[in-house]
Parts: structure tokens; sequence; C-alpha cells
């Protein structure tokens, strides 16, 4: 999508949290894109530096959350000379209107970029109610 | 190191030395940067140094680093695409081209930079040429 087009700077977003986290340290929001087809809901992460084991996604009541880490002992021996974004752990959740198969729910880490495959919930037919 | 007991004991610690040389005068006035994206992170290691930046989503493929002199260009292409038939709820990752050039006030041995890319995240490693490093002068 108009790939063409250069590419402007932005500032990450700082989680600005409503509730306090126990560790300390800056969280970020990850840029995150959603979308619908017939059959699922992808949602789609940058969690740039978050490796596969540092990384936490759960469903519950609707509730989606994915939290990732950065290993930042990636940085042991490093003297910042120059710098112009900062680093944190990445955090956000969403609500999902959609009822989601939770079985069938699929994650892939690749490159910085979570993709969540959530199926929807097959609609339960209507059940006729005989009168008795 | 002696700015900071251990910068990188804790996060925080690590957050706020990289906050501490925000567009730091490093690079001096000299500087010939040219493009804004990918913002990048400056480190000293040893005597050589470290480039690092944010490429989420990038192929390897799209992207392309190239070093002349001191002056140390990364451009390339970011690819954010759909599936035809979905709507879309949210749309932040953007995509497009980006080219940055970046000079450093140091000379580097270009014959030994190395480019790794894990994570979405890219790392220059550029050591210091033989000529430019440092030489201990004994004092007679």
């Amino acid at each position: 999508m108009a790939s063409s087009q250069e590419l402007a700077l932005r500032e990450k977003k700082e989680l600005a949290a409503k509730e306090e986290k126990t560790v300390p340290g800056r969280y970020y929001i990850p840029y995150t894109d959603i979308y619908e087809t017939d059959e699922t809901l992808t949602v789609v992460m940058e969690m740039p530096g978050v490796e596969k084991k540092d990384l936490g996604v759960t469903l519950e009541n609707d509730a989606l959350r994915v939290d990732g880490r950065i290993d930042f002992s990636r940085y042991e021996g490093m003297e910042p000379v120059y710098t112009e974004y900062n680093v944190g752990h990445y955090t956000r959740s969403f609500t999902l209107s959609n009822k989601i198969d939770q079985e069938k729910i699929n994650a892939q880490l690749d490159g910085g970029v979570l993709t969540l495959t959530l199926p929807k919930a097959k609609d339960v037919p209507p059940r006729q109610i005989a009168i008795g | 190191m002696a700015l900071f007991p251990d910068p990188f004991d804790t996060l925080p610690g690590l957050q706020q030395a990289l906050d501490a040389f925000r567009a730091s005068s490093w690079l001096g006035a000299s500087s010939s940067s040219g493009g804004a994206f990918p913002p990048l992170n400056v480190f000293r290691k040893g005597e050589d140094f470290v480039i690092i930046t944010e490429v989420p989503g990038i192929k390897t493929s799209d992207l392309e680093v190239q070093v002349k002199g001191n002056t140390i260009r990364v451009s390339g292409t970011k690819a954010v695409s759909y599936p035809e038939k979905a709507s879309l709820h949210r749309r932040e990752r953007l995509g497009g081209r980006f080219d940055r050039t970046m000079t450093l006030p140091i000379e580097v041995d270009a014959d030994g930079v190395k480019a790794e890319c894990r994570d979405g995240i890219l790392a220059l490693f550029l050591p210091r040429a033989e000529r430019d490093k440092p030489r201990l002068i004994r004092v007679a």
C-alpha cells in the first residue's frame, strides 16, 4: 500500500498506564493493525526486539492482552553516544467484539512483528424449542 | 561508564542513559544526516561503534546498508499489506520508502563492518579504523 511514499519519523508512543506496573521502567504501545475477514480477525503488532520466549498473549473474557518484553542485556557493555529513540517493553490490550474460537488461535512472531490469527467462532444455529 | 553506576543493570537505567544522549552533540555540527526514518541509536563498544535501529516487518531483502568512508546509509522499503477482502479496523503500521544517511565523527574500517538483523532490530557493527584509534603517548 502506497509503497512509493516516504516513511515519516514517528515518536514511539509511551504507555500512560492506569494501573502501575510492579516492575519499574517505561512501556510502549506497539503499532497495531487489525483487520477482519469472513472467517478470522487478525491482529498485527510491531514489537521490535522481542523474542518468542519473552512474549505473552492471553485471551480472557474477550480481553486480548499482549505483553512483549525486550532483552536489554543485549545492550551490555555498550555506551550510548547519540540516541534518537528509547527502548522498553511493549504492552497492549483490546476488547474483542467478536466471539473467538479460543482453541484455534494462532500466533506468529517474525522479525519483530507479531501476527495473531483469531478464528471467529461458528455461530450456533438457532435452536427450535418445541412447546410441550 | 562513569556517568552512570551501571546503566544496564536495570531497564530504567538503560532508558535513562538513552534519554541522556538524545540527539547529543556527538555528531557535531558537521553531521550530514539525511532522512528521518529509521531513527538510529549510536553506541560505543570498546574501541568500536554500534548503530542500532528498529526495522520491524522489513524483509532483509528490502533493506540495504552502504558504507562509504565514515558515512553510513540505510535504505529500503517497508511493505505493509492486507488481504484483499479484509475490512480494516485499525491501521497504525505505516509502509513506504526510507533512505537515511549518517556521517560519524570517527573513521570506520569499511571492510570490517558487519550487519545483523534479528527480531526486527538491525545492528551495524562498525570497527574503528586502525589509524583513527587513540594512541597512548608515553610521557617522557
